[in-house]
């Protein structure tokens, strides 16, 4: 699986994709609301948000099989609104594989190749090369249902590759596979669309796939495009409540904005006053948004301010310990590194949460 | 060592007993699987293994012989009756695929108005006996019939839709079509709609999509279809005896019993071919089917993708439509026109319209309506039993051998009509009542015969009726106090309601319009069902007419039954969905 592939002809073929004003409504059922999205040459990007956001319908969209009431998809400069999905040269590999049961593995990936009339020794390199990428050069005469989930799932990739797409789209190619095999299979797929270069979609509900193989995400919600970027900056800076909650755990402390004379103060609902510091831009009404390792029980650091709490309950993780904290009228997580022989606190007893200002963000309600 | 021994043959003998414990568990049971037996034995298998023991003995000494065959071998009228039923049958099947493959594909593929409509009219030829049928065809495309009058007018020319086995042929597509379309719709609709996407973004689409990927998806159930046709057209008796063909196998095995008699072996030897080709049929269709059960409809599918037609698509499918479903529904308008016919011949249309036909017939032919009410009512109600008893024994108990009833039963669809009674003459001819009379001349053959014929049918409807019964709904009202008995009464009944209706009317609606076994039995006008009063009118000119209005007499009943049980299920079924 290691050698070098030798389709390399794709790398300098990425294009982007353009996504602008795109709306669509299945009758009275508006699903997507005026997306807007670039995805750049070569970049593996994922669509991610809960069940029923309109991903699926996105991706579709993309691929030809459903038309937007409004707006255009540019692919490589090129509007492709008007053609049919057999005339896209859009690569999708289905939720459910749709691998036709009554041809082997070889006729199935050759299928497209014989579709564009490419001569038959030609075909058979690519399909040779194509199973060869993935690893299955050996099961190429088997039919469909004599291989493993993780084994279909491949010879879909396959297939789909072996046409030389402009875009690869994946529509949730991990969710009928195992756990384990997860993992595996999505690092494979990382490594695969490095070495071919190849723009590519993936959409998921998983935050953790999502950001462990995707250069950026745009997150998705109520089919309105919620933020963009990579991983790193939707966990550190989501730019609402919806993005901070949906990737990973995030402590909402509701309160108001106060100012006494030039300066201002957060009021945290139940009467715990922080102040704001003064580089900050926070809107009138907004929320305290921090993550439970930014916060600590005691002072961590110097720059933290200390609130008054007091323990609900408290979980062993292994190497850290996460307390439930009552701050005010909400109650928090926050999480402690373990060392070894140390107590839990019980629940009940009195608290002072050290909280890191510089991590925390304040987010319109 | 010792130890693993002892616990070994302690649970050796527990298995045993439990065993032993099961078989002997309900004495009912028992009683009841034997008497389905017995019931299997005396009708299907005695009389069928008559047929082939006489086709392999000498006639006279009874020795075992393979004489006889060599004679059909060396007979060319036998040798050419067989080829003219294969080449019957397999261009009847190419036929009726022409009619069933556009409406399949149209009413499936693509947001067509009045696909319901189509897939409802699409059943109807089912419902009136093929011979019926082949009346009015030769009125409507005979050689001086509607369509070669006005071609010959207008064109001057003359299509031999009807010329010999020309005619059978397409009496036979258009009868029996209805089977490969039911089959073939489903399995389209069964097709992921993910299959088709995946090669359209991969570039194919049109014709090309349809040969490569759809049509391959649908194979196993237009070859479910396919071999249906082939087997019922290479048994029918009736529809090459009205249209004077002689020389195919079903009609020789009959004449031959008829005319020449009972115990002259070639109707035997014909008999013993005629079975051998349809379990050859369905053997073939068996193994072309094997490992292609691609259920393929996964989640997120739901069947292909309806796309909307372009104007131009839109008028060719509706053309195409409209041209099917004239030529399959003409049966019936013609036999609709010569019910009210006074003189119909040598011109497009009936030349005046009477009630005269319906009068006679609801006068002195009231009877054969009557007989097959009671036949068909009867047939139905056994092969429910039957099938019910059947299913509940090979589902819920653990009956040694209970297998064997529903192989049996099964087995009845490899054998024909004409077959079966033939084997009934012989075996019963010889058994005589108290008074003298043959048990084959009693009624009640007729009965028996349709009901044996008619139980595979039935057995699937009920066997999937109690399949979809959960046994957990039979323990909660076993925990609650309910006997077995009871229970059966109380819970499993009721549930499997629509699934014993529905078999009880496939049952029925096609014993009404059964001929092919029961033209052998019948011994008296009086004792005749309508099938052979529509038989022996049609054969006259005369006749016609009459016949004709005691076919859309048969046809109406048979619809009217059908709808009405249609409605019940749908209303238990929505009764049972609230309940829920
Ligand atoms: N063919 C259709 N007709 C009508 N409504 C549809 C159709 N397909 C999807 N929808 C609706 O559009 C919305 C978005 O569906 P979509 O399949 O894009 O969701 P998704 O984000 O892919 O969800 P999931 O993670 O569950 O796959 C849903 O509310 C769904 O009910
Ligand atoms: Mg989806």
């Amino acid at each position: 699986m290691n050698q070098p592939f030798p389709i390399t002809s794709l790398e300098t073929k990425a294009v982007d994709v353009d996504i602008r004003n795109v709306d669509l409504s299945y009758g009275a059922n508006h699903v997507l609301k005026g997306i807007n999205l670039h995805i750049r040459p070569g970049e593996f990007f994922a669509f991610l948000g809960p069940s029923g956001c309109g991903k699926t319908t996105l991706l579709r969209l993309i691929a030809g099989f459903n038309e937007a009431d409004g707006g255009e998809v540019l692919v490589g400069g090129r509007d492709v609104a008007h053609l049919p999905p057999w005339k896209r040269d859009v690569g999708m590999v289905f939720q459910s594989y749709a691998l036709w049961p009554h041809m082997t593995v070889k006729r199935n990936v050759a299928f497209g190749l014989e579709e564009r009339k490419v001569p038959k020794a030609e075909i058979d390199r690519r399909v040779a090369a194509a199973l060869e990428l993935v690893g299955l050069a050996h099961l190429a005469d088997r039919r469909p249902s004599q291989l493993s989930g993780g084994q279909q799932q491949r010879v879909a990739v396959a297939r789909t590759i072996a046409i030389e797409p402009k875009v690869l789209l994946l529509d949730e190619p991990l969710s009928n596979l195992d756990a384990k095999m997860r993992v595996q299979v999505r690092r494979e797929l990382r490594d695969l669309q490095q070495r071919l270069g190849l723009t590519t979609i993936f959409v998921t509900h998983d935050q953790e796939e999502a950001n462990t193989i995707c250069d950026r995400i745009a997150v998705m919600n109520d089919g309105i495009v919620q933020q963009v970027g990579t991983p790193m900056e939707l966990y550190e800076k989501p730019a609402n409540l919806f993005v901070a909650n949906f990737l990973g755990t995030a402590n909402i402390l509701p309160g108001r904005v106060i100012r006494v004379g030039g300066e201002r103060f957060f009021d945290i609902d139940g009467g715990v006053r922080l102040p704001i510091p003064t580089h900050v831009i926070v809107p009138d009404e907004a929320k305290l948004v921090f993550r439970p390792q930014h916060a600590s029980l005691g002072r961590g650091g110097t720059g933290d301010v200390l609130l008054p709490g007091t323990v609900v309950h408290s979980e062993f993780l292994g190497s850290t310990l996460r307390y439930g904290v009552k701050i005010g009228a909400a109650e928090v997580s926050i999480d402690t590194p373990f060392h070894s022989g140390e107590a839990l606190r019980q629940p009940g007893s009195a608290v002072e949460i050290g909280l890191s200002l510089r991590s925390a963000l304040w987010l319109a309600a | 060592m010792a130890g693993a021994t002892t616990a070994g043959r302690a649970r050796a003998s527990s298995t045993s007993s439990g065993n032993f414990k099961r078989l002997l568990a309900s004495p009912g049971q028992i009683a009841l699987a034997f008497g389905i037996a017995l019931f299997l034995l005396l009708f299907l298998v005695v009389p069928v293994g008559t047929v082939i023991y006489v086709a392999f003995t000498e006639k006279g000494t009874g020795e075992f012989t393979l004489v006889n065959f060599l004679d059909f071998a060396r007979t060319d009228l036998f040798i050419r009756s067989f080829w003219n039923s294969v080449y019957v049958s397999a261009m009847s099947v190419v036929v009726a695929s022409v009619f069933a493959l556009p409406l399949a594909y149209i009413t499936t593929r693509f947001e067509f108005r009045g696909a319901m409509l189509i897939q409802t009219l699409g059943f109807l030829p089912l419902i009136m006996p093929p011979f019926v049928g082949a009346v009015a065809m030769l009125l409507l495309f005979g050689r001086n019939g509607s369509v070669n009058l006005l071609l010959d007018d207008w064109l001057g020319i003359k299509i031999p839709f009807m010329e010999g086995l020309n005619g059978v042929i397409f009496v036979q597509a258009v009868h029996y079509f209805p089977f490969i379309l039911i089959n073939l719709s489903a399995a389209l609709r069964n097709i992921d709609r993910a299959m088709e996407e995946a090669a359209q973004n991969l570039g194919s689409s049109g014709f090309r999509l349809f040969r490569r990927i759809v049509f391959p998806l649908a194979m196993p159930g237009y070859i479910a279809g396919a071999s249906l046709v082939f087997v019922k057209v290479f048994d029918d008796l009736a529809t090459p005896l009205l249209l004077n063909v002689k020389d195919m196998l079903a009609p020789q095995a009959y004449l031959r019993v008829t005319s020449i008699g009972i115990a002259d072996p070639m109707g035997y030897v014909i008999s013993v071919v005629l079975i051998c080709m349809s379990i050859l049929a369905m053997w073939i269709s068996a193994r072309a089917m094997r490992g292609k059960d691609y259920a393929t409809v996964q989640r997120g599918g739901g069947g292909l993708a309806k796309r909307r037609m372009r104007p131009w698509e839109s008028a060719v499918a509706y053309g195409a439509v409209l041209l099917i479903l004239f030529l399959v529904l003409a049966p019936h308008l013609g036999l609709l026109l010569l019910s009210f016919a006074t003189v119909w011949s040598f011109s497009p249309l009936p030349d005046a319209y009477t009630l005269a036909h319906y009068g006679r017939v609801f006068g002195e032919s009231f009877v054969y309506v009557k007989n097959t009410m009671i036949y068909a009512s009867i047939a139905g109600l056994i092969d429910v039993v039957l099938g019910t008893a059947i299913a509940y024994l090979v589902l819920r108990t653990k009956l040694i051998g209970r297998e064997w009833l529903d192989w049996a039963a099964t087995a009845a669809l490899a054998i024909p009509g004409v077959v079966l009674g033939i084997g009934y003459l012989r075996t019963f001819y010889g058994v005589q009542l108290p008074d003298g009379t043959p048990l084959a001349a009693l009624w009640i053959m007729i009965v028996l015969a349709l009901a044996i014929r008619r139980l595979p049918y039935a057995l699937r409807a009920c066997y999937a009726a109690l399949q979809q019964i959960s046994v957990s709904l039979e323990e909660a009202a076993e925990n609650l106090g309910a006997t077995k008995l009871r229970t059966i009464r109380r819970i499993v009944l009721p549930l499997m309601g629509g699934g014993i209706l529905a078999g009880f009317v496939t049952s029925f609606a096609t014993a009404a319009v059964e001929l092919s076994a029961t033209l052998m039995l019948v011994q008296s006008n009086s004792d005749a069902p309508l099938a052979y009063g529509l038989y022996v009118f049609m054969q006259s000119p005369a006749g016609r007419g009459p016949g004709a209005a005691l076919g859309v007499i048969a046809v109406l009943l048979v619809a009217v039954c059908t709808f009405a049980s249609h409605l019940i299920i749908e209303r238990s079924q929505k009764a049972k969905a609230v309940g829920r």
